[in-house]
């Protein structure tokens, strides 16, 4: 009798206290992460052509990102933010001038350095800033050269 | 009756074999293993899923967790969790503290902590989940920086701890991150920035100019660092320069840019330089070649011959973020005193796609790698290819090993927490 107990003993023991996780690995291979996710693209139609491209890609989309969302942390996103829709005389001067401290967009603080981008010309702002507040779900006004001089010209 | 009871009592110890495995034998990993994948016989659970902006992570000896925050609404820095199930997941998140930044780690009975400008430390009680409130200064003096402002701390168990300083630049240009400007020579931030700085471990108020020593320089940003006890030295691994394609189109292509310069990985013994600014790793011609701010082409080594090489080399911007030795028991004989290494991912590969948002496993004999590095835990962007940095759902961050040998990882956006373990 004390052995058939003994033996019942070991066997509850050993089931109950190291069951194996042989479960948990066939679980496992069977949800990997979805890997059929569309790249984000600019939602204009006409973004690839538009002239204010090549000077995005040149001079922002190594922080900014090719879709205008930034990096989390880092860079600030050019994506739907009053910063580029909204007030232009600010923009063109934070392009021309560059930025550097604390800044709130969309909500959350970024403690960055933006340099300046003085050498490019009143077209080439027009354009990547005309680019930027249509693309990426964008859809403010252009950017007019005559205003790009005009904030020049105060700065 | 009671002699039944204590004998299934003796039998469940004796079949368990070590203590130490019982709580793993009990964990139960998540579905599909909270998104990661790993290597065979290795599962992951989901500890939180959201514990705020998470940077580094450590784990007391009794399984409490604490994590450093990016930011917190009311400046409590410490993320603070417990399990009270035995499941593994926390079932108590709590904020504590008065400081945001990277660096934490437990030592001494004290939680020490990497603010921005200052490293402090906290007083712990057996048995209290949160630290006491009265903490204490450290060390201070540190520049108030926009770039690369983390201050990581190691101990090396004798009485020293040490900090990095990152530099607070791209490549020390004039005129900072602007195309067409030189690179200062010498570099005026090397002599409070761009390197690894000693302290006594248990001082108040020491000044870093005036009270630490710089141990170590030419160290552009390491946010991952780790005291190998198994041979005693420091390694750390470095963020590398950002921007040749932007600043040099003439010298780099776009693709070259997105695999260039290495991420280097240091073996940092007193008094080494490894080259930041002047000089950068190329892993593809396996040297150090002159930067171009400061006449480089690619290919010019210059004086870069005299510079410390990286123990090892990783593909560019992928940027580490958290090194750990592996010391447990759980984890295959391969493992032991084996490096891990959080990758926080890219930003500036662009307009190629992003990557490295993964953990990789580098094997060690001694003091240095004795294999190729591997992605060991991988699948946190939550998509094959990350077109853009943001887009990336999770970002490894920190590591940190559990008394039970369990690896611990934490990510950057949401502070979702993962425990990695083998069976």
């Amino acid at each position: 009798m004390k052995i058939n107990v003994f033996f019942i003993a070991i066997l509850i023991a050993t089931l109950s206290g190291c069951g194996g996780s042989t479960q948990d690995s066939e679980v496992d291979k069977q949800t990997l992460p979805d890997t059929e996710i569309e790249p984000a693209q600019p939602k204009a139609a006409t973004a690839s052509a538009h002239p204010g491209k090549k000077v995005f890609d040149s001079v922002c989309l190594a922080c900014h990102m090719a879709n205008g969302t930034g990096v989390p942390g880092m860079y600030p996103p050019l994506a739907k933010t009053e910063w580029v829709n909204g007030d232009k005389k600010r923009l063109i001067q934070v392009t021309i001038q560059g930025l550097s401290g604390k800044i709130e967009v969309n909500g959350v603080t970024y403690n960055n350095i933006m340099p300046p981008n003085s050498h490019l010309s009143d077209q080439e702002i027009a354009d990547v800033l005309t680019y930027v507040r249509q693309s990426f779900g964008n859809d403010a006004g252009e950017v007019t050269v005559e205003e790009v001089q005009r904030v020049r010209a105060d700065l | 009756m009671k002699n039944l009871l204590a004998l299934f009592l003796i039998l469940f110890i004796v079949s368990c074999g070590q203590p130490e495995r019982s709580e793993t034998d009990t964990l139960t990993a998540d579905a599909g293993n909270g998104g990661l994948t790993l290597p065979e016989g290795f599962s992951a659970l989901v500890v939180a899923e959201e514990t705020g902006r998470g940077r580094h992570i450590d784990i007391n000896e009794n399984g409490d967790i604490y994590v450093s925050l990016r930011d917190h609404d009311e400046n409590k820095g410490i993320a603070c969790l417990r399990d009270t199930t035995g499941d593994g997941k926390a079932d108590i998140i709590e904020y504590a503290g008065e400081h945001v930044g990277t660096g934490i780690k437990l030592h001494k009975g004290y939680l020490y902590f990497g603010a921005d400008t200052a490293v402090v430390r906290y007083p712990l009680t057996d048995g209290q989940l949160l630290p006491e409130s009265n903490w204490e200064m450290i060390a201070r003096g540190f520049p108030t920086e926009q770039q690369h402002e983390a201050k990581p701390m190691e101990f090396d168990g004798q009485g020293n701890m040490f900090v990095t300083v990152g530099a607070p630049a791209n490549a020390c240009m004039e005129q900072m991150r602007t195309k067409g400007s030189p690179g200062m020579d010498p570099c005026p931030i090397l002599e409070y920035a761009g390197g690894i700085w000693k302290f006594k471990d248990d001082a108040l108020n020491q000044d870093q100019m005036t009270d630490g020593e710089r141990y170590a320089t030419g160290i552009r940003h390491a946010v991952a660092n780790s005291w190998n006890s198994n041979v005693n030295e420091l390694y750390v691994v470095q963020h590398g320069r950002d921007q040749l394609h932007q600043f040099f189109p003439d010298l780099y292509t776009t693709k070259e840019n997105a695999e260039l310069p290495a991420e280097e990985f240091f073996l940092v013994t007193e008094g080494a330089d490894f080259g930041w600014p002047y000089c950068y790793y190329d892993q593809f011609r396996e040297e150090k070649v002159l930067a171009p701010e400061y006449g480089g082409d690619g290919e010019i080594t210059d004086r870069c011959e005299n510079k410390t090489d990286p123990i090892m080399a990783f593909p560019g911007h992928i940027a580490p973020n958290d090194l750990l030795f592996y010391t447990g028991y759980m984890f295959p004989e391969k493992y032991k005193n084996g490096a891990f290494i959080a990758f926080h991912g890219s930003w500036n590969r662009a307009p190629e796609p992003q990557s490295g948002f993964f953990v990789v496993f580098v094997p060690f004999d001694g003091a240095n790698p004795s294999g190729e590095w591997e992605v060991f835990a991988d699948g946190f962007a939550g998509m094959e290819t990350v077109e853009s940095t943001g887009d990336a759902e999770y970002r490894p961050c920190g590591l940190s090993e559990g008394p039970d040998g369990s690896l611990y990882v934490v990510d950057s956006n949401k502070g979702k927490i993962w425990r990695i373990i083998y069976s």
